[in-house]
């Protein structure tokens, strides 16, 4: 029985092959320069800025290593769910446990 | 292109069955619950993700944890936080994204079939891996003289942790917005002093945890790593073949993906005041 496969074993660089050593070298530069793009927006007091724009830069260097390094962008939609997924569970914890704890006194009322 | 023992009577079959006795031939690395080499690669994909998604829970529950109380004492969390060695953090943070490159080149040498690329790339990723490590100690033996490992010798009097007053000053703008009594706390209010010293204790737990979880990976990656670097060595790695190559890098830069969120999270808090 055969199966539809879309990855050939004769052309093994079907799906990873559009990611060349320059491509591995720019993505390199780009986590590098952000890297030091976080540090330098650390020093600058921008108030409740400053954690979301230093998550926010995470979360670029983070998506970035994902697609490139981890081959995410050429690989199935399975492995895109499987990756997205975990993220979603992470949001919905980090969420819910900051619902809780922010708005802890929002209403004054003791204890809540 | 399989040729079966039976089609070739008395002459040695070209491609030997590999002592199955059910003659066959198959790429040596596929595993017989596998149809092909693609299906098993994208099985085995697939649970690496999977594993990863588990690594995920782990780090952010403990993310989530230090979240809460960054925020329930932004004030004392930064004083603590400046006092780690940024500089250090930030030479690590680079050796770790290299470590991240070399792996993709070694996964990269795996690609084209290229051994001597393989090998190369992986000695310098398992290098720099050591290296972030090596700093990571004296990291650690800096926080060790400074007195600031949480237990019986923590000594918090180096913190400048903002008193009362000074903080009360500055964020009496935020006060008024939030419109606090002394009844309710909010995540706006300055930190009790009587709480302070031992909530600048906790940061240091919390550094210590997830700093110290992130290098266990890392010695379990560099474990691993040299297990691949042998198979590596001897020449297993085909463009046909290289899925365990790539799976080791899929850990590899999940670690440096965790490091990714610790560094801003644990170094910048507040380095601008």
């Amino acid at each position: 029985m055969s199966r539809q496969h879309p990855h050939d074993p004769a052309h093994p660089l079907a799906h990873t092959g559009h990611i060349t050593v320059k491509t591995l070298l720019t993505i390199y530069g780009a986590l590098i320069f952000l890297m030091f793009l976080t540090y330098g927006a650390a020093k600058v007091d921008l108030g409740r800025a400053n954690f979301l724009i230093a998550m926010g830069i995470a979360t670029v260097k983070m998506v970035l290593i994902i697609l490139y390094f981890m081959h995410v962008r050429y690989s199935p939609k399975l492995t895109w769910v499987a990756a997205l997924g975990s993220f979603l569970w992470l949001l919905v914890l980090v969420g819910g446990l900051m619902n809780d704890y922010w708005t802890r006194g929002f209403l004054n009322v003791p204890g809540k | 292109m399989a040729e079966t023992a039976q089609t070739t009577a008395a002459a040695p079959p070209a491609e030997p069955d590999h002592g199955h006795g059910h003659g066959h031939a198959h790429h040596p690395n596929l595993q017989h619950h596998f149809e092909d080499l693609p299906q098993q690669r994208d099985a085995s994909t697939l649970g690496m993700w999977a594993f990863l998604a588990t690594e995920v829970m782990f780090f952010s529950a403990v993310i989530g944890a230090y979240l809460v109380y960054r925020f329930s004492s932004p004030d004392v969390w930064g004083a603590a936080s400046r006092h780690l060695n940024v500089g250090l953090a930030t030479v690590n943070t680079v050796v770790l994204l290299t470590s991240s490159l070399a792996m993709a080149l070694a996964v990269h040498g795996g690609e084209t079939g290229d051994r001597k690329s393989q090998v190369r790339w992986l000695l310098a990723t398992m290098a720099l891996g050591s290296l972030f490590l090596v700093f990571k100690g004296f990291e650690y033996y800096q926080e060790y003289e400074d007195n600031l490992i949480p237990g019986r010798y923590f000594d918090a009097s180096k913190l400048h942790i903002p008193s009362t007053e000074e903080v009360t000053a500055l964020s009496a703008e935020e006060r008024a917005e939030v419109a606090t009594t002394a009844d309710t706390a909010s995540v706006l209010t300055v930190t009790p002093p009587q709480f302070a010293e031992r909530r600048a204790q906790m940061f240091f737990v919390f550094y210590f945890t997830m700093t110290g979880l992130h290098a266990v990976h890392m010695v379990i990656g560099l474990a691993m790593l040299a297990w691949i670097l042998s198979l590596a060595r001897k020449g297993v790695f085909t463009p046909a073949y290289y899925n365990p190559l790539e799976m080791a890098g899929l850990y590899w830069h999940f670690i440096d993906i965790v490091w990714v969120f610790l560094y801003p999270l644990l170094y910048l808090v507040a380095l601008h005041k």
